[in-house]
């Protein structure tokens, strides 16, 4: 596991502002990243950690009364040695942008696009933002808290 | 010859006046070759494609919405329906998630009889992809000896569970119930015969020279792309990276039992065959060492609280009465706190983050299908390819609609 926290004192050194808050439970590390430096901490961690893979990115609604409402989680893999780290970001509700990783891994896009069709989460920079499970006018986002779980109205393809 | 067409991601315009010979084609969602209800938007010039854009979402049922409302041990139920070519493996996942949260040890007879499941399933899960692709191509033998082979499997997963494709077999701290009597011996009967399907299999397609020659050279993705889409399980190992999460981060034991890797280096259709067909070898060695090691054993976690007690236990002790109830009725809390754990599926990489603030119903949980990522490399394959080329690179994915739309 110490291997896993080196790793957050590498990001540490490089800059101190790109980590935010560190958990360390049930084996695996988290580390809360701002926003605004993610895209670097992403590139940092490919290029210098060999973190080559993302193999997953998803987002999270706490609820409409928590602020920062989202999070969003980037579940980074490495194909050599095998290490498996978490970074996240938190969003407020009246400003869920974050910038898009599909320059660090291109497995980003459709993981985004999911993420931005179910959670509302905008991926700055995304080539292709589009909705991906649901219609293009389906309305709202259906894993929000806050959208009922059999939606507003019944759905017609008409 | 193909003429450059300027790139506007996600749309494609029915026909560009300077450019007569190209034409768009939506093939699907009912178009056979596509395994469930996918659609692909195609430019193509004449054969060749030059864009590929695969639509998906046809077979959305919400089911990451479901699970918040639902008790967890609700939710393996769900998990059934994702992949249901693998379903113990959805199960797997998702269990294991669970118990990570929750902090449980599970007994040495529950992790070996989950690891002979999942490699059975593996092989029928394989079984069907090999019938299912050669059908795709035209060859329709295989896929009768394929299903037969398979029909044993979902026999034995019934006999086991009750249930042939949606056996929620594993549970929150173990199994649902022990093996029935006479299961290693149906088993072995099982593996008895698996070696003369194999060769039969072989000697069926692989030295088909129809057949190597509509995969050979079909659908190239390098190790440096496969890696960057991020390809799993044999898709990656087709291209030539020795990645196996039973190796890499290895779960349920697996790090004890004897097996190999196969790769291939190429990248083609032909690769990602060779590798899943030698994958067979493989899980049948596994199921074989696995069988040696049944042993007599409790096959449930001790854990009053989340297991539930055997049905004898409940008529003689009130307390075990009461567990039931609380479960059942209520559910048990599992401390908050978030995990994302990831096994080999027949597929790939599956894996589950999952989310809880403390309550019997998990806050937020999110599968990573296999099927999903490995779709989404489909354009980097298919485009340059001939149409009749994206029925055997489809095939060649192993996808799963059911898993991919969630």
């Amino acid at each position: 596991m110490s291997k896993l926290l080196e790793f957050v004192e590498r990001l540490k050194e490089r800059d101190s502002n790109w980590v935010a808050n560190t958990v360390d439970a049930l084996g695996e590390v988290t580390v809360f990243v701002p926003r605004e430096h993610i895209l670097e901490a992403c590139f940092f961690l490919r290029d210098d950690h060999s973190f080559d893979m993302l193999a997953d990115l998803c987002g999270v609604d706490r609820g409409p009364e928590e602020d920062p409402r989202f999070e969003v989680n980037y579940h980074l893999f490495s194909t050599t040695h095998y290490q498996r780290l978490r970074l996240k970001v938190l969003l407020s509700e009246d400003d869920a942008e974050v910038d898009s990783v599909t320059d660090v891994w291109r497995t980003a896009d459709w993981h985004e696009r999911e993420t931005f069709d179910l959670v509302g989460i905008k991926f700055k920079g995304h080539p292709d933002l589009r909705r991906i499970l649901l219609p293009s006018d389906f309305d709202g986002h259906a894993l929000r808290k806050d959208y009922p779980l059999r939606g507003y109205e019944p759905y017609s393809m008409n | 010859m193909a003429t450059a067409v300027e790139n506007i991601p996600g749309q494609l315009d029915v026909m560009d006046p300077a450019l007569e010979s190209q034409m768009t084609l939506s093939m699907g969602p009912q178009h056979p070759s596509t395994h469930g209800v996918l659609r692909l938007d195609l430019r193509l010039d004449g054969e060749l494609v030059i864009k590929a854009i695969p639509d998906i979402g046809y077979l959305h049922t919400g089911m990451e919405k479901l699970f918040e409302y639902k008790k967890y041990q609700q939710g393996i139920v769900i998990t059934d329906r994702m992949d249901y070519l693998n379903p113990l493996g959805n199960n797997l996942a998702y269990v294991m998630a669970a118990e990570k949260l929750l902090g449980l040890e599970i007994p040495e007879r529950a992790q070996v009889i989950r690891v002979l499941m999942c490699e059975l399933q593996r092989i029928a899960s394989h079984m069907v992809w090999f019938g299912t692709s050669c059908l795709d191509m035209g060859a329709m033998t295989p896929f009768w000896f394929t299903f037969k082979e398979r029909e044993k499997i979902l026999n034995l997963i019934e006999a086991a569970s009750g249930g042939r494709m949606t056996p929620s077999y594993f549970r929150i701290g173990g199994l649902m119930m022990d093996l029935p009597a006479g299961f290693d011996a149906r088993v072995k009967q099982f593996l008895d015969g698996f070696p003369e399907a194999l060769k039969t299999f072989d000697t069926l397609i692989t030295g088909n020279t129809i057949w190597q020659s509509r995969t050979m050279g079909i659908g190239i993705i390098s190790k440096e792309e496969a890696i960057d889409w991020g390809l799993t399980g044999p898709s990656l190992r087709g291209s030539g990276v020795e990645l196996d999460l039973r190796r890499a981060n290895p779960y349920s034991g697996y790090e004890t039992y004897d097996f190999d890797i196969p790769t291939e280096p190429d990248g083609d259709v032909w690769s990602r065959f060779k590798v899943r067909m030698r994958e067979l070898t493989e899980s049948y060695k596994i199921v074989q060492q696995a069988l040696e090691r049944l042993k007599p054993g409790p096959i449930k976690a001790d854990a009053p609280k989340v297991v539930l007690p055997d049905r004898d236990d409940m008529r003689k002790h009130m307390d075990s009465l009461i567990h039931h109830f609380l479960i059942v009725a209520e559910g048990f809390n599992v401390p908050p706190g978030e995990v994302y754990h990831a096994i080999e599926a027949s597929k790939g990489e599956l894996g589950v983050y999952m989310k809880s603030n403390g309550g019997p119903k998990p806050e937020r949980v999110h599968f990573r299908g296999p099927s999903f990522v490995n779709l989404s490399a489909l354009p980097v394959m298919a485009e340059g390819e001939m149409i009749a080329d994206v029925v055997a690179i489809i095939g060649s994915l192993d996808i799963v609609l059911g898993e991919i739309d969630r």
